[in-house]
C-alpha cells in the first residue's frame, strides 16, 4: 500500500521511529503524480525541487531535535487560488498564467509552520467559478473514480489529488460548495468551516462575504488535524473571527447519542437522484441506530438560495476581479490605447464562465438595478440565515445530501449554466448563512461516491467533526478509486 | 451687475496625517522614491485584505466635529468601482450612505458680512496613486495609494468666487487647528474640486452646473470660478444652454478645457465593502475625540477682540494658524500686554519668520522671552526704538531681554536731570532751530528730539525729551 | 425585467470586456434566463428586512497606526508587464 494511504498517526509514528523520512513521503507523492496525473490533471504546478529541498531540511531538523507536529512532512496540495510566494499562482486563469505572488497566504504560513510540505498547486475552475472543474483555462480535471466524469468544482484538483493518493491532503476554498461538492464527487472528506474561522488573507477573492478555505482529506480525523493547524484569528483579515479554537481531536468521541438531526425536506425532494436519496436515507438510519434522533424539517427559503447566491456572488466577483486589468501584473494585452489594454487583457484573459459572472454581477450592481437585484438578494439572504437560526434552536445539526446527483460526465453540462448552477442547491445555503458544513462519503451509487452533508451552528466544527467521525466509524470505508473509465 | 446669481459648491479632499496608510502598514511620509512605500495590500495584489487604521477614523471624526458635523453612530465602508491606472483594485474603498459626519457648517466673512456655509458630509476614503506623463506613456507611482483622505462636501451655499475662497481658507484653518492634516496644497494634502452654476436672481431652481478640476491653489480656484462665472453668463445671455461637464483648469493659459461630458458619466456601482466590518461609534468614543479638539479660530478670534481689545484685523492675523494663536496666548499668559504682544507678533516676529522661512515655534524667541521684552517696554525700561534692537539680538541669540539690555547698557534714561542737561546742550548748539520753532515750524521740534536721542544713543525716554524741549523752548 | 443586447453591451463596457457578436447574443440569452430565475425573489416580501452584508455580527475591527515594512522595489515590480525608472508603465492616459 502506498505510504500516503496510511493514517496520519501511522505515518507520524514511522517518521518518529525513522523507518521512513520526509524525503520518502515526498518521493512517494511525486511518484504517484508521475503515474496518474497525466490522466487526472489535478496539478497545475508540481514543485519537485522545492518539496524535496524542504523534505531534506525537515529530515535534517528532526535528526537533531525531537518531536514533530502531526502534519509535519506530509505532502500537501494547495488550491491555486491561494497565494504561495515563489510558486506561480494562476487561479486556473490564463490571465495569471505567470503571476508570482510576493507574499504567502496566512494558511500557507500556518502549514509551513506546521512543517507540512507543499507539493504543488491544484487545478481549479477559473477564479473558483464552476462546479465541474471544466472551467480551468489549462485543463479539465478527471474524476479518479471514473475518468469520463468530472471531479466537481471548483476545488476539483484538490479533491481528485486526495482521492487518487497524489497528496496526503489538500486545501480548497468554498464559496457555494466548492469544497464539499468535489469531496462528495470524489469520495473524500471536505470541510467548509464557519465564515471567519480561517483567515482569507491570501485567498484570491471570488465572493468575499462567502469564501472560506478548508481541508480536503481522506478521512474525518485528518480533517480535524488540518483544521486545528489552519484555524484561528488573523489580524490581516478584518472578517476573521476572534474566537477560541477548541481541541478538535478531542471532539472525535464516536458518540452521537441524543444528537438531534434535522433533515430539510427541500433537500430530500425533487431534483435529488433516487440513488443519492437512498444512500442518504441509509446514512440517517445508521445515525439513528447510533442514538441520534432524526426529524424532517423545513428550510422554507432554501428554494430561493440558488437565485440569491447567483446575484450576490457575481456582484462581489465583478468587483473583486476588476483588479485584473493588466496594469501591475497579469498577462497584459495591448490595443490602440489604455482603454483597449483593459478590454484586450480582460477579454482574452478571462474564460466564458468568468465573463458571464462578471457581466451578471456588474449588471446587478449597476445604476437602477441595485435595489432590485443586489439589495433584494441580501435581504433574502437574511431570511435564509433566519431559517437556520430557527432550526438550530431545536436541532444540533442539519443533514442531507451534499449534491443532488453523483459526478456527471465531462462536457455534459458545460453549455448549460442553469443546470450547472442548480447542482449547488444543497451546498449554497450554508455559505449564505456563513455556517460550517462537511461532506463525508456515505457509499457508492452506480460505482460513484455520494456525500452526506452535515451543517452545524456557527463555530460548531467540533460537533460536525464528531458526528462525521462517528458516522465514518460506523460505515464501511470506500474502496480506493481505480482510475478507470475513458478520459473521453 | 450681472443678472445672474452664482452658486458654488466645493468638494475638498484632505489627506490625514497618520503614520501609516489607512488599510495597510506602509508609511505615509511625503517625497519617498516611487513605489517604495507600497506592499501587496495597497498594490491591490490578488488575495489581500484591508484592515482599518484606527487613527484614520479618529482623525476623520475630529475633523468632522471641528466642522460642526453630526457624527454617525453606525458607519461603514463601500466600494466605488472604476478602472484607472492610479486605482490598483479598480475600486476605491470609500463611504457611500453612512459617512462619518453629516450636516456640518462653518462661518465665513466676506467684506465684513458673516455667513454660515453648510457642510453636507465628511467621509473617509483611500487616496489613489500618482500618474506622470512620459512621451506617449503614463507612469504610475503607487506610494500615495491608501493614504487616508477625508472628502468634505459643501452645500451649494456659496454665492461668489470670493466666498468660495473664504470658505477654503476657513476650512484649511480649522483642519490645521485640529492637527489631523498639514493641509498643504503644494504637497497635495489639500485638494479641491468646485462646481458652479448660474441662475437668474429670484429663481429657486439651480442652473446646470459645470465641475472644475485640477485646482491646485486658492488663487486658481478663485480665478477659474471667475472665468466660469463670466463664460456661463455670456452663454446664458446669448440664449445658449450650459452643458453639464467636467472642466480642467489650465493655469498656463488661464482657460478651462473639457475633460468629460455627462454622457460619459461614471456608474460607480457602489456596494458595501465585504472585506471590512461596520463601525459602531459609541458616545464615549465621540467624547474622547471631542475633548481632544483644541479651541478653534472663530472662538479664539472672538475672545481676542472682546476680552483683550484687539482689532478684528489683528485677531484674524493671529488666528490663521493654531501655532501662532497658541504662541500669542502663551505670550499673554506669560504676563505680556495683549495689544503690545499682538503688535510685536504680527510685526517684527512675522517679518522675521517670513524672511527666514520659519514656523513660529522654530524661532529663538519663545513666548516667555517675548513677554519679558514687552514687559520692559511697558514699564518704560526700554523705548520702542531700543526694543527693536533688543528684539534683533533676542531673535539671533535667544537671550533674555533683561540680559541684553544689561549687557548692552540699553536701559532707558528716565532721570529728569540727566535728560534736561542734554536738552539744554542741544538747544544751545542749534539756535537756528529755535527760530524755526518760534516761526511755527514743528519740524524743528522733531529735529531737536532726534539730536537729543542721538546724544543719548537712543536711551533717553522720548516722551520726556519731547516734553522738556517744549518746556525749555517756551522759557526762551 | 429583460436585459437587452444594448444593455449587455453597456454592461460589458462597464466591466471593460469586449464581447464578440456571438458572445453578446449568448450572454443576452443566458443573462435573461438567470435574471428570470432571480425574478423568483420577488415572490418574497422583504419590506423591512435588513440586508445581510456580513454574516458575522462584528464591528470596529481596527489596527493601531503603526508603520510596517513596505516591499522591496524589485518585488513591487516583479510582475509588472512594463516599467520605467521604478514606475509602472502603461499607454498614455487620456481624458476622454
Amino acid at each position: 500500500m502506498s505510504l500516503l494511504r496510511g493514517s496520519l498517526q501511522e505515518i507520524h509514528s514511522r517518521l518518529a521511529k525513522k523507518e521512513i523520512t520526509s524525503v520518502d513521503l515526498v518521493q512517494e507523492s511525486l511518484k504517484r503524480i508521475q503515474e496518474v496525473d497525466g490522466d487526472v490533471r489535478a496539478f497545475l504546478l508540481v514543485d519537485e525541487e522545492g518539496a524535496l529541498k524542504r523534505a531534506n531540511e525537515l529530515d535534517e531538523k528532526y535528526s537533531k531535535e525531537g518531536t514533530r507536529g502531526l502534519l509535519a512532512s506530509l505532502p500537501v496540495g494547495v488550491k491555486d487560488n491561494i497565494c504561495t510566494e515563489g510558486l506561480t499562482t494562476t487561479c486556473g486563469s490564463q490571465l495569471l498564467a505567470n503571476y508570482q505572488p510576493v507574499y504567502n497566504a496566512t494558511v500557507v504560513e500556518k502549514l509551513h509552520n506546521a512543517d507540512a510540505i507543499t507539493i504543488g498547486k491544484m487545478n481549479m475552475d477559473e477564479f473558483a467559478m464552476g462546479s465541474s472543474n471544466e472551467n480551468s483555462s489549462f485543463s479539465p480535471v478527471h474524476n479518479p473514480w471514473d475518468l469520463s466524469t468530472v471531479p466537481g468544482g471548483s476545488s476539483g484538483g484538490s479533491a481528485a489529488a486526495v482521492a487518487a493518493g497524489e497528496v496526503y491532503f489538500a486545501l480548497g476554498s468554498d464559496t457555494g460548495g466548492s469544497i464539499r461538492q468535489p469531496a462528495a464527487f470524489t469520495g473524500t472528506v471536505g470541510l467548509k468551516p464557519t465564515y471567519g474561522l480561517i483567515s482569507r488573507y491570501g485567498l484570491v477573492a471570488f465572493a468575499s462575504s462567502l469564501d472560506q478555505i478548508g481541508p480536503l482529506t481522506k478521512n474525518v480525523e485528518d480533517s480535524a488535524y488540518v483544521l486545528q493547524a489552519i484555524a484561528g484569528h488573523d489580524r490581516y483579515d478584518s472578517t476573521s473571527a476572534n474566537v477560541e479554537i477548541p481541541d478538535y481531536l478531542s471532539a472525535l468521541t464516536g458518540d452521537v447519542k441524543g444528537l438531534r438531526v434535522g433533515v430539510p425536506k427541500e433537500m430530500m425532494g425533487e431534483g435529488i437522484d433516487p440513488g443519492v436519496k437512498a444512500l442518504i436515507q441509509k446514512s440517517l438510519d445508521t445515525l439513528e441506530s447510533l442514538g441520534a434522533t432524526i426529524e424532517e424539517v423545513s428550510l422554507p427559503h432554501s428554494e430561493y438560495a440558488v437565485a440569491t447566491y447567483y446575484l450576490i456572488a457575481p456582484a462581489e466577483a465583478s468587483s473583486n476581479l476588476a483588479r485584473f486589468d493588466g496594469v501591475r501584473y497579469g498577462a497584459r494585452k495591448y490595443g490602440e490605447n489604455l482603454i483597449d489594454l483593459y478590454h484586450e487583457t480582460r477579454s482574452k484573459g478571462f474564460g466564458p464562465e468568468v465573463k458571464r459572472r462578471i457581466m451578471l454581477g456588474t449588471y446587478a450592481l449597476s445604476s437602477g438595478y441595485y435595489d432590485a437585484y443586489y439589495k433584494k438578494a441580501q435581504q433574502v439572504r437574511t431570511l435564509i440565515a433566519q431559517d437556520f437560526e430557527q432550526l438550530f434552536a431545536k436541532y444540533d445539526v442539519i443533514m442531507g445530501p451534499t449534491t443532488p446527483t453523483t459526478a456527471f460526465k465531462l462536457n455534459e453540462r458545460i453549455d448549460d449554466p442553469m443546470t450547472m448552477y442548480a447542482n449547488d442547491m444543497c451546498t449554497i445555503p450554508a455559505n449564505l448563512a456563513g455556517l460550517p458544513g462537511i461532506s463525508v462519503p456515505c457509499g457508492l451509487s452506480d460505482g460513484l461516491p455520494v456525500g452526506l452533508q452535515i451543517i452545524g451552528k456557527p463555530f460548531a466544527e467540533s460537533t460536525l467533526l464528531r458526528v462525521a467521525h462517528a458516522f465514518e466509524q460506523a460505515t464501511d470505508r470506500l474502496p480506493e478509486p481505480k482510475l478507470g473509465g475513458s478520459r473521453a | 451687475m450681472s443678472k445672474y446669481e452664482t452658486v458654488v459648491g466645493l468638494e475638498v479632499h484632505v489627506e490625514l496625517h497618520t503614520k501609516s496608510k489607512i488599510f495597510c502598514g506602509c508609511s505615509t511620509t511625503f517625497g519617498a522614491a516611487p513605489n517604495t512605500q507600497t506592499c501587496p495590500i495597497c498594490l491591490g495584489h490578488p488575495g489581500v485584505l484591508p484592515v482599518l487604521n484606527r487613527e484614520a477614523v479618529n482623525f476623520a471624526m475630529k475633523a468632522a466635529m471641528a466642522l460642526n458635523c453630526e457624527i454617525a453612530t453606525h458607519s461603514k465602508f463601500d466600494r466605488k468601482n472604476y478602472f484607472y491606472p492610479d486605482c490598483p483594485k479598480a475600486y476605491q474603498i470609500s463611504q457611500f450612505d453612512q459617512p462619518i459626519g453629516e450636516n456640518g457648517w462653518l462661518e465665513i466673512e466676506v467684506d465684513g458680512v458673516k455667513k454660515r456655509i453648510g457642510i453636507t458630509r465628511l467621509h473617509l476614503e483611500e487616496d489613489a496613486g500618482k500618474l506622470t506623463h512620459d512621451d506617449d506613456a503614463t507612469l504610475v507611482d503607487f506610494n500615495r495609494v491608501g493614504m487616508p483622505l477625508v472628502e468634505i462636501v459643501s452645500e451649494p451655499d456659496l454665492r461668489s468666487p470670493a466666498e468660495a475662497k473664504a470658505y477654503l481658507e476657513k476650512l484649511k484653518s480649522i483642519i490645521q487647528y485640529t492637527g489631523v492634516s498639514d493641509v498643504k496644497l503644494e504637497e497635495g494634502s489639500l485638494r479641491c474640486d468646485a462646481n458652479i452654476s448660474l441662475r437668474p436672481y429670484g429663481q429657486e431652481k439651480f442652473g446646470t452646473r459645470t465641475e472644475l478640476k485640477n485646482l491646485n491653489s486658492f488663487r486658481n480656484i478663485e480665478r477659474s470660478l471667475q472665468y466660469e462665472e463670466v463664460r456661463q453668463a455670456k452663454a446664458l445671455d446669448a440664449g445658449e444652454t450650459i452643458t453639464q461637464q467636467t472642466l480642467r483648469w489650465n493655469e498656463e493659459t488661464n482657460e478651462v478645457k473639457v475633460m468629460r461630458s455627462k454622457e460619459q458619466a461614471h456608474d460607480y456601482r457602489y456596494f458595501p465593502e465585504p472585506d471590512l466590518v461596520s463601525l459602531v461609534i459609541s458616545d464615549e468614543w465621540k467624547e474622547e475625540i471631542r475633548s481632544s479638539i483644541p479651541e478653534l479660530p472663530d472662538s479664539r478670534k472672538a475672545c481676542y477682540i472682546k476680552d483683550w481689545g484687539l482689532s478684528g484685523y489683528d485677531a484674524d492675523q493671529l488666528t490663521v494658524t493654531r501655532n501662532v494663536a497658541d504662541y500669542f496666548e502663551q505670550t499673554v499668559q506669560a504676563g505680556a500686554d495683549a495689544k503690545l504682544a499682538a503688535n510685536w507678533i504680527t510685526g517684527d516676529l512675522m517679518g522675521y519668520l517670513n524672511s527666514h522661512n520659519l514656523e513660529i515655534h522654530q524661532s529663538n524667541v519663545t513666548p516667555t522671552l517675548l513677554a519679558g521684552m514687552v514687559d520692559l517696554l511697558q514699564k518704560g525700561t526700554i523705548s520702542s526704538k531700543i526694543a527693536k534692537t533688543v528684539f534683533k539680538e533676542m531673535v539671533e541669540t535667544g537671550k533674555e531681554a533683561t540680559k541684553i539690555v544689561e549687557e548692552k547698557g540699553l536701559v532707558q534714561i528716565s532721570d529728569e536731570g540727566a535728560i534736561r542737561s542734554e536738552v539744554v546742550k542741544v538747544i544751545q548748539a542749534n539756535p537756528q532751530s529755535i527760530d524755526d520753532f518760534k516761526n511755527g515750524k514743528d519740524r524743528a521740534l522733531g529735529f531737536l528730539v532726534g539730536q537729543v536721542m542721538k546724544a543719548t544713543k537712543g536711551k533717553a525716554n522720548p516722551q520726556m525729551v519731547n516734553e522738556m524741549i517744549r518746556e525749555e523752548l517756551s522759557k526762551l | 425585467m429583460a436585459i437587452t443586447k444594448t444593455e449587455v453591451e453597456h454592461v460589458a463596457n462597464l466591466a471593460r470586456l469586449t464581447l464578440t457578436e456571438e458572445e453578446t447574443e449568448q450572454f443576452t440569452d443566458q443573462l435573461n434566463r438567470i435574471l428570470q430565475m432571480a425574478e423568483k425573489l420577488n415572490e418574497l416580501d422583504t419590506t423591512g428586512i435588513e440586508p445581510t452584508s456580513h454574516v458575522l455580527p462584528m464591528a470596529n475591527v481596527m489596527r493601531e497606526d503603526e508603520v510596517r515594512p513596505s516591499l522591496p522595489l524589485e518585488k513591487v515590480l516583479l510582475n509588472a508587464p512594463d516599467q520605467k525608472d521604478g514606475l509602472v508603465r502603461v499607454p498614455a492616459v487620456f481624458e476622454g
